[in-house]
């Protein structure tokens, strides 16, 4: 690890104003960073430790019947916090599906959904070509082992997935993300955070330089919602597909359906195409649902080795549209 | 075991001590336009089982080196270093963190409970115990890190059925495979109702 130097923040704009320098990162949770310091895959010269800064660590109602999660909410304060597991099962059931309880002990809402790809060629520690670790390389994945990578949304520079778990649902919420910096915050769709390589294949989302993710807000509760994730252990591992559903139900027939794909793609993966059919059809027909599910998967496209993940997405996505049909409204 | 006349772990503890002369008060401070204070080997104080610190550190110290090469507490152990085996496990300020995870810096004002801060004397904590009658252990390396996180556990009250308690264990591997008796530990030592330390 290169040598740094450190600073604890008690204020924003002190936040703000040293994250507009060159070579500085900020500090939450801390489960990433310090890996990527590890790996070379980060070395910041300062580290501004935003741990402590007061009123970040909240969980408020919104006027509007929603609900905002301070960044520094850690993973497990959020997942079972009483209003988050009543009115969004499907982002407590994320949460309590990633990492294990220490992790989740330390990891911030916040920080979570800038964790990085887990492609092994990023994290190698021997450099590998890789154009998210350094620009115009080449990617390694492309024509070596990518049975872990995407379907959705690749391109020849990066065939990587974004690995975490409460982004797919807050994709499928429609969550927004608030952001602070020196010129000015803004507010992000979590649908638009991670970006795709088709135009800068070494960017990972949209933050700028200095820019911190303060909130996450959530609009109305999403009560008939639900998280599935299929991995190769049945704990503490990352997804090879998740799936993500928020429903909304009229006896049997689906008024409005969001759904999104997670470890498919270098962001969740909203069918949209899909969500559109889905309104209208019973769920009770599950030949129907199939039918729905099939219209986003036009544009799949498989790696040398993922061909499996094609039909298991599609799996994935009627299990979960199926769970959370049956959950209590 | 003994190498000559001096045990490994004296060989340790001299070895500790002498590193310990080369620290050298706060260096490279780098006062910023911004008001922040930037500090190359910030001063940071913290309790370790009930034992107060103030100690000037690099700032990449993480808390599992402190404990192990600052304080010799050697108890917490060092598997993966990467937050993927739990072997590091610690409560901070009444929760189990990976300590490999925490950077010491971080630390200011904070209390950290180590697995030798759990025993009362020579009386052990009732999770220790369990692990013991249980045979919940077979080379050890990674039982620290299973009695933190068990405490834990327990506290946070998640020990309701074993499928539970194999979960909310999840973050703690044992390359020998003694999950079972883990497993029939922790649900022993949560019917008596012992928990966390902290």
């Amino acid at each position: 690890m290169q040598s740094f130097s450190y600073a604890r923040a008690s204020t924003l704009p002190d936040v703000l104003a040293a994250g507009a320098q060159p070579e500085t990162m900020f500090l939450a949770g801390g489960t990433e960073l310090l890996n990527w310091m590890r790996l070379g895959i980060a070395a910041p010269e300062r580290i501004v430790d935003i741990g402590r800064l007061e009123g970040l660590d909240r969980i408020e109602p919104l006027p509007d019947g929603g609900l905002r999660i301070g960044a520094l909410v850690r993973l497990n304060d959020a997942a079972q916090h009483e209003a988050v597991m009543r009115d969004y099962p499907v982002l407590s059931q994320a949460i309590l599906k990633a990492a294990s309880p220490q992790l989740r002990n330390l990891a911030t809402i916040g920080g979570n959904p800038v964790q990085r790809t887990r492609c092994a060629y990023f994290r190698s520690e021997d450099k590998l070509p890789c154009n998210k670790r350094e620009p115009g390389s080449g990617c390694s994945a492309l024509h070596g082992i990518n049975d872990r990578h995407a379907i959705f949304g690749w391109t020849e520079a990066c065939v990587a997935v974004q690995p975490a778990d409460p982004p797919v649902a807050l994709a499928a919420l429609d969550a927004v993300f608030v952001t602070e910096h020196r010129d000015g915050g803004r507010r992000i769709p979590a649908t638009e955070f991670h970006t795709l390589p088709d135009k800068r294949p070494q960017d990972h989302n949209v933050l700028r330089r200095g820019e911190l993710i303060t909130a996450i807000e959530l609009p109305a509760p999403a009560h008939r919602s639900a998280y599935l994730k299929i991995r190769e252990r049945e704990s503490y591992e990352y997804a090879t597909v998740s799936a993500a559903a928020a429903l909304e139900i009229d006896g049997s027939t689906i008024r409005r359906a969001r759904i999104a794909l997670g470890s498919v793609a270098h962001r969740p993966w909203r069918l949209k195409a899909a969500e559109e059919r889905l309104a209208g059809t019973s769920i009770e027909d599950r030949a129907a649902l199939r039918a729905a599910i099939e219209m986003s998967f036009a544009d799949a496209r498989p790696l040398s080795h993922n061909a499996y993940k094609i039909p298991l997405a599609k799996n994935a996505a009627l299990r979960v549209i199926e769970t959370a049909a049956r959950m209590p409204s | 075991m003994s190498i000559g006349s001096i045990s490994r772990r004296e060989l340790m503890t001299t070895t500790v001590a002498m590193a310990g002369l080369s620290i050298s008060p706060a260096l490279a401070q780098d006062s910023d336009t911004t008001g922040l204070r930037f500090d190359g080997q910030p001063e940071v104080a913290f309790r370790v089982n009930g034992v107060d610190y103030r100690l000037a550190l690099d700032a990449r110290v993480t808390l599992l080196d402190l404990l192990r090469e600052r304080l010799n507490l050697t108890g917490t152990k060092k598997g993966c270093n990467f937050g993927e085996c739990g072997a590091c496990t610690v409560h901070l300020d009444g929760r189990r963190v990976n300590a490999c995870l925490v950077l010491a810096a971080s630390l200011d004002g904070r209390e950290v409970t180590t697995i030798e801060g759990l025993a009362d004397g020579d009386k052990l904590h009732p999770v220790q115990q369990a692990f013991i009658d249980h045979d919940g252990l077979q080379c050890g390396f990674c039982t620290p890190g299973q009695v933190m996180s068990a405490t834990a556990l327990i506290a946070e009250g998640h020990a309701g059925s074993d499928a539970e308690i194999r979960e909310w264990m999840s973050g703690n591997l044992c390359r020998c495979s003694a999950y079972p008796q883990i497993v029939d530990a922790v649900r022993a030592a949560a019917s008596n109702k012992v928990g966390s330390a902290t």
